[in-house]
């Protein structure tokens, strides 16, 4: 290693690294190399560079907070009873003694009130399940925003979007267990979305449930599904979630030094293992303040099930707020044919319409690349602004999921701002068609603007805030160039290259009409890419050059200088 | 390691350079932190590090103490509603792990090296040779084992591998019993009382104030020795709560406009209905006695129970079913029959004719 430590905290090294005699742990890790190869499989990854940027930290998030997940379940795990079997509760807790209840909702009031830490266990998990949802979905915004999800990375970001599927399902699976009034309401609920499945939706519900709704099989199915099935999956995908990061390397942001070809940053021993397992431990600990100091799903207060009770204000945890919302704008439509209902209202909102947004979340690198044809690797990071359509696409997703969300609270809403729930169901339902496509229209111009903004930045430097007085009387403000770091840091991206579908000529030189397609394909990569400012030539950084260093000789002028090189482009 | 070698000063000139707009001005030249080059600054961020560890030691101290000495359920409203012993455990816990995570990261940013390295990129894809010699060894074990000169066995094993999946489906039957009809009928029967959900007592009709709304029950989930009802427990009695449960409201008789067929099911003003929402299945619940509409709390359904609980609002796409009442000689409210239609959701095989005469009021 060529690396210079001359002057590097003093404290690292007390002593010269010289050849030791082998010490106890050297031993071990002979012994251990001589039957598993450590050695070669250590070699390059114990120094593994991985770059530094606080987005990359977002994934991070989602990872601890899904160890402390595990580890806080298995606690649980220890009391909680997953059975639907009556009992006459006999705890601490005043307000419930002596009323029955199911043992799953008696466990886990043992665990609130008669296991000491067992109330923060509970909070910890609940808290940290909801940072492992919040912190993928920003991750995956951050993963998408600058481009990371392209090749070679697609499948990752598949990869990704099953994580948060099953980490949606398995929150579900989670708070429906304690078997308390909300929670079995939202079982109930469940059981209404499976039953508006056409053809095998009734069979699914009596299979699920083993028999009539509530019956007593949910719960014990849904524990198994929760701490065994779902975690399985969860902690597979996650292995390969990461396995492939090692593959590919972390893509990082173009800067100096910082190509499509390296890698920059530090090594993960020691750095980066410290941050992160550092982080592990901010994650931990914010947790466990989390649920010391903040209250979360207070099953007591909502007393045990009981089919015939509901209460006002009735939600689900909030990422599953969105097809909630769905299904409260959805109006409510059904068919009846040849003697079967089909209840749209329920089955479009809360089967269908989740099972398409993954999808297309799912798909959304295969469709980028299909319509701009770029096949390459790429492993520097892209600006949002710098792939306007791109970044407006997502907004226009999170603004569809964000107004359902909204809609999942309009009661709340109605309630909070004394404001008609008619009102604000009617509105919803134009909204979330009308609110993306605008949200799409003003994000591509704003990326568009902070492109044009970023070329006036290298073509006309910077804002001094000098306000210049010429001879004239004229006044106008003083620009400045940026370093060249900054200005190749703008520059480092890549040219847009619009699809043009290929024309086959055949022997005759006649040519084939282009296949429907990829006419179509044709069209929709040039509206890709359509008015986005591409970056300045050589030639035009030049002249913009000799630009400055006339202004800087001469001082005046400069209202006339700036006039000729706004000419220049576009 | 060659490929980790760090150039200061790339001057931008690999492959494609050229063409970039402005020349790649290399990585930057590395700064010392003053924990490098100052022995104080070194050792005052050792000592910091020390401080941290130290002072998680300390916290996860008070967290043994807090363990042992605040109880739980006796006092698990105090400390602001949160528990003494919750807010203690929680805050020293997540202290002393605080404090770890703030010491190491510190130690990292502080006095662990901070030199940038760089690493190449290899293109993800194998090389032309690898790929050519899996394919090769592919090739070789595939031609070794035959299968595709002998499509007797390959066919075969493929259907009886094939034919495996139908154990693996039929072994799930027994998950639960058929649907059967169980969805279409309660335990409502022809000269059922009405009593009220909590305490079982049967409603008198002349107790019913206009604008009143009960919750109700059928009396068959209260049995006693008097109304002569079989046991029913645990499953079965969630079932049927599950499907029985009702709502008894009295109206203004002139304000009541019933569905075709349905002149004669309220008594003197008094109707019935079921208090399962026709969208997914929440207990409706929120009554205006004004209007006379009721709001299901989980999607906002609106019924007007004036008009057959017709919905007014919301996503729901049927009106609440409703129950045929009558008196029996002691002027307690009875059913006159089973809802003549399922309760609850809509699911597949529900049928619309099942609602009899009750049906005009579906449209």
């Amino acid at each position: 290693m060529s690396i210079d430590t001359s002057k590097v905290a003093e404290s690292n090294r007390s002593s010269a690294a010289t050849a030791a005699k082998p010490n106890r742990a050297g031993s071990v890790a002979l012994w251990a190399d001589e039957r598993l190869g450590l050695g070669t499989a250590m070699k390059k990854n114990l120094r593994k560079v991985f770059p530094d940027h606080w987005s990359f930290m977002l994934g991070e998030i989602a990872l601890w907070s899904f160890v402390v997940l595990l580890l806080s379940g298995v606690f649980l795990t220890l009391w909680f009873k997953p059975s639907m079997g009556e009992v006459t509760y006999q705890g601490s807790y005043d307000a419930l003694r002596g009323i029955p209840m199911s043992e799953a909702f008696a466990s886990s009031l043992h665990i609130s009130f008669d296991v000491r830490g067992g109330l923060l266990m509970r909070q910890m998990h609940h808290w940290a399940a909801m940072l492992f949802v919040a912190s993928m979905m920003v991750h995956l915004l951050r993963v998408y925003f600058t481009g990371a999800f392209r090749k070679p990375r697609e499948l990752n970001w598949v990869i990704g979007s099953l994580l948060l599927l099953l980490g949606t399902l398995e929150g579900f699976t989670g708070y429906s267990l304690p078997d308390d009034l909300l929670s079995g309401t939202g079982i109930r609920a469940a059981d209404g979305f499976m039953k508006s499945i056409p053809v095998v939706g009734t069979y699914l519900s009596f299979f699920l449930f083993g028999g009539e709704f509530p019956g007593d099989a949910i719960i014990p199915r849904l524990y198994i599904i929760h701490v065994l099935l779902i975690p399985g999956l969860l902690l597979g995908l996650i292995a390969a979630h990461m396995l492939l990061l090692v593959y590919h390397k972390h893509t990082q942001w173009p800067g100096p030094g910082r190509t499509e070809q390296n890698v920059v940053g530090y090594p993960m021993l020691p750095v980066y293992a410290a941050k992160a397992g550092g982080f592990f431990f901010i994650v931990f600990g914010i947790t466990a303040v989390m649920g010391g100091l903040l209250t979360i799903n207070p099953v007591w207060k909502f007393g045990p099930y009981d089919p015939t009770k509901v209460t006002a204000g009735s939600q689900p945890d909030w990422y599953m707020g969105w097809p909630d919302g769905a299904l409260r704008i959805m109006p409510g439509i059904e068919s009846h044919l040849f003697g079967h209902t089909i209840a749209w209202n329920v089955f479009l909102p809360i089967i269908v319409l989740p099972g398409l947004m993954f999808t297309i979340l799912a798909a959304l690198p295969f469709l980028e690349s299909w319509i701009t044809g770029d096949k390459r690797e790429h492993h520097l990071l892209e600006r949002p602004r710098n792939a306007p359509t791109r970044t407006a696409l997502m907004v226009a997703l999170m603004t569809f999921y964000g107004l359902l969300w909204a809609a999942g609270g309009n009661d709340i809403i109605a309630i909070k701002l004394h404001a008609s729930i008619n009102a604000i169901t009617y509105f919803m339902r134009v909204a979330v068609f009308v609110g993306p496509l605008l949200a799409f229209a003003i994000t591509r111009r704003w990326c568009i603007s902070l492109q044009r903004h970023d070329e006036q930045k290298l073509l006309h430097g910077y804002e001094t805030g000098i306000i210049m007085r010429s001879a004239e009387g004229g006044y106008s403000e003083r620009h400045l160039p940026i370093s060249e770091s900054a200005a190749y840091t703008l520059t480092a991206r890549d040219d847009d290259e619009v699809y043009v579908p290929e024309t086959k000529v055949d022997e005759n030189g006649v040519a084939a009409p282009v296949g429907r397609l990829d006419a179509l394909r044709g069209k929709l990569s040039a509206l890709w890419f359509a008015d986005n400012v591409q970056r300045p030539t050589r030639d035009e950084i030049e002249e913009a050059r000799h630009h400055f260093e006339h202004e800087l000789e001469g001082g005046h002028d400069e209202h006339a200088a700036l006039e000729s090189s706004e000419s220049v482009k576009h | 390691m060659s490929d980790q070698h760090l150039p200061e000063h790339v001057s931008g000139d690999d492959a494609g350079s050229d063409l970039e707009p402005i020349r790649d001005p290399g990585l930057p030249e590395h700064q010392w932190r003053p924990t490098d080059v100052d022995p104080k600054a070194e050792k005052r961020a050792e000592r910091q590090v020390a401080i941290l560890f130290g002072l998680s030691a300390l916290s996860t101290f008070l967290f043994l103490v807090s363990y042992f000495t605040f109880k739980v359920g006796d006092e698990w409203d105090s400390s602001l509603g949160l528990g003494v012993s919750n807010v203690a455990l929680g805050g020293t816990f997540g202290a002393a792990l605080l404090f770890i995570g703030a010491g190491i990261i510190q130690w990292a940013r502080k006095l662990m090296a901070d030199h940038e390295m760089v690493e190449m990129r290899h293109p993800a894809a194998s090389s032309e040779e690898d790929r050519e010699a899996t394919l090769a060894a592919l090739q070789a074990g595939l031609e070794e084992s035959g299968i595709a000169r002998r499509p007797l066995i390959r066919n075969s094993l493929i259907g009886s591998v094939a034919l495996l999946g139908a154990p693996a489906v039929v072994l799930l039957r027994d998950l639960g019993p058929l649907p059967g009809d169980k969805l279409k009928h309660t335990v409502w029967k022809p000269n059922m009382r009405l009593v009220r959900d909590v305490v079982g007592t049967p409603i008198k009709a002349s107790d019913i104030e206009i604008g009143d709304l009960i919750n109700g029950a059928p009396e068959a989930l209260f049995p006693t020795e008097e109304n002569g009802y079989p046991e029913i427990e645990g499953v079965e009695l969630q079932a049927e709560k599950a499907k029985g449960a009702i709502i008894v409201v009295r109206i203004e008789p002139d304000e009541l406009q019933p569905g075709r067929g349905r002149e004669n099911w309220d008594v003197d003003g008094i109707v019935c209905y079921s208090k399962i929402c026709t969208h997914v299945g929440c207990p409706i619940s929120l009554y205006e006695r004004t209007t006379h509409h009721v709001l299901c709390p989980c999607h906002q359904s609106t019924f007007d129970l004036a008009d057959s609980a017709r919905v007014i609002f919301g996503p729901a796409a049927r009106p609440l079913p409703q129950l045929p009442l009558g008196v029996d000689d002691e002027g307690y409210l009875i059913a006159r029959s089973d809802f003549l239609e399922p309760v609850g959701p809509s699911f597949w095989e529900r049928d619309s004719k099942d609602i009899g005469n009750q049906g005009e009021a579906d449209v």
